[in-house]
């Protein structure tokens, strides 16, 4: 770890300000990922900003009926609400599926959209990542890797991660929106969809944040009802990251959403593919996976989408 | 003492509190922070520092140089040692293979290459991220088995065991089956990294406070690679967080830490990154292996060829996966081999029952498909193949209870109730399967020393080198102390792990509690007889020790009034006579596993597990029980997600720390239920008794796979059985 600066900061767009004049600044919130990320040099800050004490951690009904959820609100309080258990239970169960107790008392929901790839490629610093370090090749690609939890679509050349997170696939199925604050103080509401970036020739950029630009909430739009459920596969019970998980809202007509976890680098998920629900998983998904590049190791994970979300929708149905 | 012939009837028969559930000694110290485990050693040593490892960044070649300037500059920096500073320094042992530090030669990845020392542990990680490497890599060497395999396949290799002639019965049996499994490498994943304090005095004595299952090896191994005189070296290693093997020999955090102190002129601490644990130390190599049976009409073995195939260093050994198949069944003609693939992969040694675990990964499952292919039941075919000699050394076995483990185990679990057809129960979601499988391990005894000092006030402190590695060794030393002086175990105290006590068996081949309870008994017999002649008689024979007190005749004299003005010393050791390789002494159990698996995602879930074992007199139900239920977790991890995975062409194991490398956690445990069969084995030791901690593992993963099989009529022979390698054969959604 490097040796780096800290401080506390009280108002959110004082935060950013500061993150955008200090160089090389990151917020901190729980830490449960950045401080294992800057123990190992792949996160190398020289300064931190602790947004702990902004005050952003309460849940409040919105205008127009949906939830503000604030940026601090750790991922156990979430998952317990009330109201996100009465009226987005894919939520809670996305929530609960993540992590362990210890970890989810700490994570934050703004950080929890900020968490890093596990991609073991990743987090190894004598490998080559371009994500880790722009331009220096894609270990997880190369002849002999070991590729069999990483992305199949949405997967560039340059980069084969995933996004590791199973509440944002839930809050994209929702179409949450990410509110944040600028340096200069101003506001802005990026929806989900647009938040996490494909990797591209650039997999070091993964959101749209701008230098400084803080999360303050992130947005649920009025409750859409209908059947929720989270579906999460993986090679043992608890504490391991999704090798594919499926959110799903389905309504009595057969209509919906379907948001993907585990297979690519954001929350996966298209208006094309949720129309084609009522026509089952597999139409489903061979829209959602059309430009799909799996690796010889990772291809299973095409198959094990369809037959994930035709599980879900059986339960649904029943 | 002597054990030069069966075991008579001796005290350990009316016991009172050997085989009785004492709880573990060392338990309300772990679970309140009070077991210092090496790395929390502080006050063993003033002014410790702290040192940091660099492991190398490439699998093989040579390091070309060094910048070590910026991190000498480093806040707190107080010294650096590279590998360029010296020639290599000797491998520690001969059941050592890769050198652990000095030279340019890399032979593997995270090979250590720099220590670096500071005064604070964050001070020393920074400081050793700013050292500068320049490598020569090999281009184009090989990490991959499965393609070394097929490239020495053909290739025929002089047997290990070759009875009668395999190649002419195989071709005639009734009934015959060809198959090959693979095993994936494994990491031990003990809780505990390697850690050690290391502390110089000034006439060149080294004290290391670490953390090891073998002291006297660990003792021998430092002299050997420092080149020192043993009588130099202490090793202190009381308590140790998890081994299974990992800790069976040192490693680089020992030279590590002793190179730093004196570099630094300064006691330094040291504890593995895990990372570094899983590519700097030892693993349980991968195995390709092709077992051949067949059988006559009525499922005899009338022939059985298993051939293993390893990787590892060039000089190790691997793993051998055949071991049990020349023992555990009875088969007219055996064809044993081994063959071994080298490469740069970290160093394959010893795991948790090695052999016998990945080797029954295999047998087990080529059994259950044998007995398939003869369309009979798995227990019934391995009841007619059970026999009480070794196949391919004609010995008896001492005790040989297999048969009672499956027909007992069958009944307990309602094997009879199951379904038949693979993959036509289901219940909802899931596919429900049952599996059985048979284990067999070795269970060795070796000479183990021990010190019994009676105090003035009655008590008596026990002094051995043995370790406990969370198998109980404490606890059933004092058992056996306490059994032997006829006192109450609270007036016994045991102190282990220190290579100034008497040299004991250590810890490991499921060995240790045989035999250091064994010389624990020893050392007791020496102090009985010391007692006597106290009390005017020539020896303990007719005395009778019991409550606190000694007895001869009418005379009762308490053992507090034995030595008032100070403490009786006693000391001696078990020695294992050659009649005991005149027999095959070995454990054996039946496991029986429930799975379910979902039929839309393959995802296995175990639903109940058996395990029925025959290992003679078990000293303590509770710690035998946790080292038996421990083993079959590790079983359950080994079937289904246990695999360090390999970058064929970088050669590393790229999935190095516990959230990639998935042992089962809690919600992937069911009850599990375990049976110890009453039985004895006076041929074993003077109590009768055998080990358990690799039993508990030997056997389990074949039985998982058997109930995966069953439950889904997917027959995956690659472990771990992950889903991937299910998918296609699952019911069409």
């Amino acid at each position: 770890m490097r040796a780096f600066s800290y401080e506390k900061v009280k108002n959110p767009a004082g935060a950013a300000a500061r993150a955008a004049e200090v160089a090389n600044a990151k917020f901190v919130a729980g830490g449960t990922n950045l401080l294992d990320l800057m123990k190992l040099e792949i996160e190398t800050p020289l300064h931190l900003i602790d947004v702990n004490g902004l005050g952003l951690d309460r849940i409040e009904g919105t205008d127009d009926g949906g939830l503000r959820i604030g940026t601090l609100v750790r991922n156990t309080a979430l998952a317990a609400d009330e109201r996100v258990k009465r009226d987005y239970p894919v939520l809670t169960r996305a929530l609960m599926a993540g992590a362990s107790g210890q970890l989810r008392n700490k994570a934050t929901t703004g950080g929890n959209l900020l968490q890093r790839t596990r991609c073991p490629y990743f987090y190894d610093t004598a490998m080559a990542c371009n994500k880790r370090k722009p331009g220096s090749g894609c270990a997880a690609q190369a002849p002999g890797a070991f590729s069999r939890q990483l992305g199949v679509v949405g997967v560039s050349e340059a980069c084969i991660a995933t996004h590791p997170s199973d509440m944002a696939v839930a809050m994209r199925a929702l179409d949450a929106v990410v509110e944040t604050v600028m340096p200069e103080g101003e506001t802005r509401a990026i929806p989900l969809a647009d938040f996490h970036l494909l990797p591209g020739h650039t997999p070091e950029v993964e959101t749209a944040l701008k230098p400084g630009e803080l999360i303050t909430a992130v947005t649920l739009p009025a409750p859409v009802g209908g059947h929720q459920s989270y579906t999460k596969v993986r090679d043992r019970s608890s504490y391991a990251f999704a090798l594919v998980s499926v959110a799903l809202i389905r309504q009595p007509d057969g209509s919906g959403a379907v948001a993907l976890g585990g297979v690519a680098p954001k929350p996966w998920r298209n208006a094309a593919a949720d129309k084609l629900l009522p026509e089952g998983a597999k139409a489903v998904m061979a829209e959602l996976m059309k430009d799909a590049r799996p690796t010889e190791q990772n291809r299973y994970k095409i198959k094990l989408a369809e037959r994930t979300l035709a599980s879900a929708l059986n339960e649904a149905k029943g | 003492m002597d054990f030069n012939t069966a075991a008579e009837t001796n005290i350990f028969d009316r016991p009172k509190i050997l085989g009785k559930a004492v709880p573990r000694r060392d338990g309300p110290l772990k679970t309140t922070g009070r077991a210092p485990y090496a790395y929390e050693r502080h006050d063993v040593a003033e002014g410790q520092l702290v040192g940091y490892p660099l492991g190398s960044a490439i699998a093989k070649g040579r390091i070309l140089s060094m910048d070590t300037e910026a991190a000498r500059a480093a806040p707190g920096v107080r010294a650096i040692v590279t590998t360029l500073d010296m020639e290599a320094m000797p491998v520690p042992s001969e059941m050592h293979t890769a050198h652990l530090f000095g030279g340019d030669k890399v032979e593997h990845y995270h090979q250590a290459i720099a220590v670096v020392v500071a005064e604070t542990f964050e001070q020393a990680r920074a400081a050793t991220a700013l050292i500068k490497v320049e490598y020569d890599a090999d281009e184009g060497a090989e990490f991959d088995l499965l393609a070394a395999y097929e490239k020495m396949k053909d290739t025929p290799v002089d047997p290990e065991v070759s009875k009668g002639d395999f190649e002419t019965a195989f071709a005639n049996a009734a009934h015959r089956i060809d198959r090959t499994y693979v095993t994936t490498p494994q990491n031990h994943a003990q809780m505990e990294p390697q850690a050690t304090v290391a502390a110089w005095d000034e006439n060149g004595n080294v004290t290391l406070w670490t953390s090891n299952q073998m002291i006297q090896w660990a003792k021998k191994a430092v002299a050997k690679t420092f080149e020192m005189d043993v009588e130099k070296v202490r090793v202190d290693s009381p308590y140790v967080g998890g081994g299974f093997g990992n800790k069976l020999f040192i490693r680089s955090d020992v030279v590590l830490a002793a190179l730093g102190a004196k570099a630094a002129g300064q006691p330094v601490k040291l504890a593995m990154p895990r990372p570094f644990v899983m590519n700097n130390t030892t693993h349980r190599a991968g195995t390709v292996q092709r077992i051949r049976i067949g059988t006559d009409a009525q499922g005899k073995i009338v022939a059985l060829a298993h051939e293993g195939t390893s990787n590892t260093l060039p000089g190790g050994s691997g793993e051998d996966a055949t071991n049990q198949s020349q023992h555990f069944y009875a088969a007219d003609t055996l064809l044993i081999a081994t063959r071994l693939a080298e490469m740069h992969l970290p160093e394959a040694n010893a795991m948790r029952a090695p052999g016998e675990a990945s080797g029954l990964m295999g047998l087990e499952m080529a059994m259950d498909e044998m007995a398939e292919e003869l369309g009979m039941d798995p227990v019934q075919f391995r009841l007619v193949n059970d026999t009480d000699t070794s196949p391919a050394t004609g010995k008896k076995f001492s005790d040989r209870n297999f048969a009672r483990c499956l027909t007992e185990g069958a009944e307990r679990f309602g094997w009879e109730n199951r379904n038949t057809t693979p993959g036509s129960r289901r219940e909802g979601d899931w596919l429900i399967g049952h599996g059985v499988a048979g284990a067999f391990r070795p269970s060795p005894a070796t000479t183990s020393g021990a010190r019994v000092r009676l105090q003035a006030d009655g008590r008596i402190i026990v002094e051995t080198d043995m370790t406990d590695i969370g198998t109980g060794s404490y606890t059933i030393i004092a058992q056996t102390v306490a059994e032997a002086m006829g006192m109450d175990i609270e007036d016994v105290e045991v102190r282990l792990g220190d290579s100034a006590f008497p040299v004991s068996s250590g810890s490991g081949g499921q060995f240790g509690a045989v035999s250091s309870t064994a010389g624990a008994y020893a050392a007791c017999t020496a102090l009985r007889r010391e007692v006597a002649r106290r009390i005017g008689h020539n020896d303990a024979d007719g005395l009778s020790f019991a409550r606190g007190n000694v007895t001869a005749g009418a005379k009762e004299t308490p053992l507090v009034d034995i030595a008032p003005e100070g403490e009786i010393v006693a000391e001696d050791k078990v020695k294992f006579g050659s009649f005991r390789k005149d027999r095959m002494v070995a454990t054996f159990a039946a496991h029986f596993v429930e799975v379910g698996v979902n039929a839309w995602t393959g995802e296995v879930r175990v639903r109940r597990m058996l395990g029925v074992c025959d290992a003679g007199r078990i000293m303590n139900p509770t710690t035998a029980l946790s080292q038996v239920i421990g083993g079959m977790v590790m079983g359950v991890g080994a079937a289904l997600s246990e695999e360090i995975a390999v970058d064929t062409a970088k050669g590393v194991f790229i999935n190095h720390d516990l959230a990639n490398y998935e042992v089962p956690v809690h919600a992937d445990i069911p009850e599990q239920e375990v049976v110890f069969l009453d039985t004895l084995d006076p041929v074993s030791g003077p109590l009768k008794s055998k080990g358990v901690g690799e039993l508990g593992l030997c056997g389990v993963a074949g039985a998982v796979a058997n109930a995966v099989y069953n439950a889904t009529g997917v027959r995956a022979r690659e472990y771990p059985i992950t889903l991937d390698k299910l998918l296609d054969g699952l019911p069409e959604v």
